[in-house]
């Protein structure tokens, strides 16, 4: 298909271009919602469409009013100084362990801005979905991938599973069980004890369940480089004494570290972008971006969201960027020619 | 290296005992010592899969079991709180006259549970059963405590539906705590007092047109999936590498971007002020005040759910179309095939599974869709989830979301396992 022998008729050559013509429009309706949303997020208007202004390309037309509205809708104080040495000086004071940051600007910012502050949850909650997600995940897919592994389809389908069964089913059965009693907890406490353990509307529900939907992705990708792996590295490495730790983290960990990243990659971004579990599990403060995004929608929609999903597009630009990077380097690893 | 080999034939010098089986270095024979080798790493290989395994069974499997089992077929609101005239409830045939007896042990329990401040859940309980009988019994219990005997004359004399046998039947399905009342209700058929099943009354059969509903879209995302992805597979995997790299990149990125942000998109897109909508008016195609409505109806749902899931067919209508030799279509024309039987015939049988392992997953996950439905869906574009989602957030009637919920996760299972046999859930890829 690339390209049409000389001796194509002309049959073959029209239906050669139509062809070609149907995948560009393929790729445009896949590419341009994801494109449009940049421009229209720097509109002047609190509209979601190109006003005339932006058609002509006058710069009245467009302004960093959304992106700006990001950081401070939401503060209790948005008129206090702003400027670069007051920022270093929160920045600095607040990272160093001895002084409190002053009160300021940057902290109203940082604690009040609701996007801010769904920016703050987001990685949060991600950050240990992901490590639980990786680590169990991990350790799963190297017993699955051996051939000793008693059971493994139906262990397999059942590790798969919150990747198959249906978003709502899965945080309504949470939310129901995190909320009641009824969890196991309640069985070994007795009752008053475990009303401390209630999860629903807590940051670990939250983290549990992002957890839980993350593994499958870690275990499919952790499984397709163990495919690759070749085991008799790691007979050599006992052979010359090794014990079993030692040939894990020096032998087989380094190989298939490429996997565990993208898995890693794909259990962040799932929980990054899962709004059903935090729309019935998370309390009012422990609201995610894409939580803060539905809402938004719902209710008063304005360009920020264009704004935010203009951030958001670049953050998947560069997550794609370094799995394809991490894709070459397994591939170059594994002595496959780079494609 | 089969187990009779260590018997029949020992290598010379071998230790072996009187019957001639291998012996191991501590004077075990060898088959005995394999097979304990062997159990060591079977259970090595599942300790490494068991702390996911209890985290899955314990966050995910029992919870969902625990909804859709434990709270769509058992809801004890109203026995838990008014154990008396349950008792009673239950020896009731559910035809006679109500008795003296029921009235008063109602009257006690509807005081007693005023008294503990929980009649709202046991009315909104009654309510499920027969609509308006919330503020009945609300209403009767605010009284209950001063009522004198006889209570059936009471009860009638606060609210002449007492007299009403429906009442009582409403009572006692209430009572039962174990019930198929939520199942039935979601296949739009009531269970009866007497125990038997009959059709809901018309106005209020949904369910089940919704899920045929859900049915039908997901359906239709599957086929224009099928339809916009074929294409797209077909030339990545016939163009030289690096040019199929940069499309798949393409393909990747939608993939990659967040579900909420390509929904918001195509609100920007679709929506009546939207760029499509100003692009055909500059066109002329339509003019400035008949814009066509493209979003908040089932159009939007569909076309936003297709672009969303079709990276998730083309990923594997391509993978099997990479592995499809070249020579076989070549070997096609050689004798004498046009083009289109060389395709129809030879190349595209051959791409089949790629066609199924995507068609079915995109179809599994646009059967559970809630976001999307939810965000462009307006009325006539909610899918089933969109219904559980009510009945958890809004209406409170836990156990016929729990209801719902377990119908669409039969289903989807019975895909899954489809799934499983036909592709193999090993093959699933991502990118």
């Amino acid at each position: 298909m690339s390209s049409l022998p000389p001796y194509a008729s002309t049959g073959q050559k029209v239906w050669h271009y139509t062809f070609l013509v149907i995948c560009a429009l393929i790729f445009i309706f896949l590419i341009t919602p994801i494109l449009i949303i940049a421009p229209l997020s720097f509109n002047a208007e609190p509209y979601f469409s190109f006003t005339d202004g932006m058609l002509s390309f006058d710069s009245e037309a467009y302004s960093l009013r959304w992106y700006q509205d990001i950081a401070q809708n939401g503060m209790a104080n948005p008129d206090q100084p702003t400027s670069w040495p007051l920022f270093w000086e929160w920045l600095w004071k607040g990272l160093s362990p001895f002084h409190t940051a002053p009160p300021s600007f940057y902290t109203d910012m940082w604690e009040n801005a609701q996007w801010i502050r769904a920016m703050r949850n987001s990685f949060f909650i991600g950050f240990f979905a992901t490590i639980i997600a990786v680590t169990l995940g991990t350790l799963a897919a190297i017993g699955l991938s051996r051939s000793e592994m008693p059971a493994r389809g139906l262990i397999m389908s059942v590790l798969i599973s919150p990747l198959i069964v249906p978003l709502v089913v899965t945080a309504a059965g949470m939310f129901y069980f995190y909320s009641n009693n009824f969890n196991p907890s309640s069985w070994l406490l007795g009752n008053e004890e475990a009303d401390r353990w209630i999860l629903a509307q807590t940051y670990l529900g939250v983290i549990l369940a992002h957890a839980a939907l993350g593994t499958p992705f870690v275990i499919i990708t952790v499984t397709a480089t163990l495919v690759g792996f070749d085991k008799s590295l790691v007979r050599a490495g006992a052979s010359m004494g090794a014990g079993p730790a030692q040939t894990f983290w020096k032998i087989q960990m380094p190989l298939i570290l490429p996997g565990v990243i993208s898995g890693g990659l794909f259990a962040f971004i799932t929980s990054f972008d899962e709004v059903v579990a935090v729309l019935f599990l998370a309390g009012p403060e422990h609201r995610t971006i894409p939580r803060q995004m539905y809402s938004g929608i719902r209710e008063q929609i304005s360009p920020t969201i264009l704004a935010v999903a203009t951030i958001l597009v670049i953050l998947s630009v560069i997550l794609l960027a370094t799995l394809e990077l991490l894709r070459r380097r397994s591939e170059r690893l594994r002595g496959m020619s780079p494609s | 290296m089969t187990d009779a080999s260590y018997q029949t034939a020992p290598l010379p010098g071998a230790p072996s005992d009187a019957s001639g089986a291998l012996l191991a270095a501590d004077g075990t024979p060898l088959k005995q010592r394999l097979r304990q080798a062997m159990k060591v790493s079977r259970r090595r290989a599942f300790l490494l899969v068991a702390p996911l395994l209890v985290f899955i069974l314990a966050s995910f499997v029992v919870p969902i079991v625990a909804l859709l089992l434990y709270q769509g077929a058992y809801n004890d609101t109203y026995e838990a709180r008014m154990p008396a005239s349950t008792a009673l409830l239950q020896q009731w045939d559910g035809v006679s006259e109500p008795t003296e007896e029921m009235a008063a042990a109602m009257v006690a329990d509807l005081a007693a549970a005023r008294e503990s401040k929980e009649i709202g859940k046991v009315a909104s309980r009654v309510n499920q059963e027969l609509s308006g009988t919330r503020s009945l019994m609300t209403k009767t219990a605010r009284r209950a405590a001063k009522m004198e005997p006889p209570y059936l004359a009471a009860l009638i004399d606060r609210d002449k539906d007492w007299a009403d046998i429906e009442t009582w039947g409403a009572m006692k399905l209430a009572s039962t705590s174990l019930t198929p009342a939520f199942y039935a209700n979601a296949i739009d058929m009531k269970y009866m007092p007497d125990g038997s099943f009959e059709d809901q009354e018309e106005q209020r059969q949904i369910y089940v047109s919704l899920f045929v509903r859900t049915l039908l879209v997901s359906g239709g995302v599957m086929i224009a999936c099928i339809f916009l992805g074929f294409p797209v597979a077909y030339l990545i995997a016939h163009l030289p590498a690096r040019k199929a790299n940069l499309l798949i990149i393409l393909v990747l990125l939608p993939f990659w971007t967040s579900l909420l942000v390509r929904t918001t998109a195509w609100i920007a897109m679709l929506q009546s002020q939207g760029v499509l909508n100003d692009m055909l008016v500059f066109l002329g195609v339509t003019s400035d005040d008949s814009r066509f409505s493209l979003i908040y109806n089932m159009t939007g749902t569909v076309v936003a759910m297709t672009h969303i899931l079709l990276p998730f067919m083309i990923l594997p209508i391509y993978s099997v179309m990479k592995a499809i030799p070249p020579s076989h279509v070549r070997a096609a024309k050689s004798l004498g095939a046009t083009d289109w039987t060389a395709f129809w015939r030879v190349y595209f049988p051959a791409t089949i599974p790629g066609i199924g392992a995507g068609g079915l997953l995109v179809f599994i996950l646009a059967i559970g869709y809630y976001i999307t439905p939810a965000l462009v869906g307006g009325s006539d574009g909610q899918l089933i989830s969109n219904a559980i989602a009510y009945h958890m957030q809004r209406s409170l009637n836990y156990s016929l979301a729990a209801a719902l919920g377990g119908i669409l996760l039969l289903g989807v299972l019975v895909l899954y396992w489809l799934y499983d046999r036909i592709v193999g859930i090993d093959n699933m890829k991502l990118g």
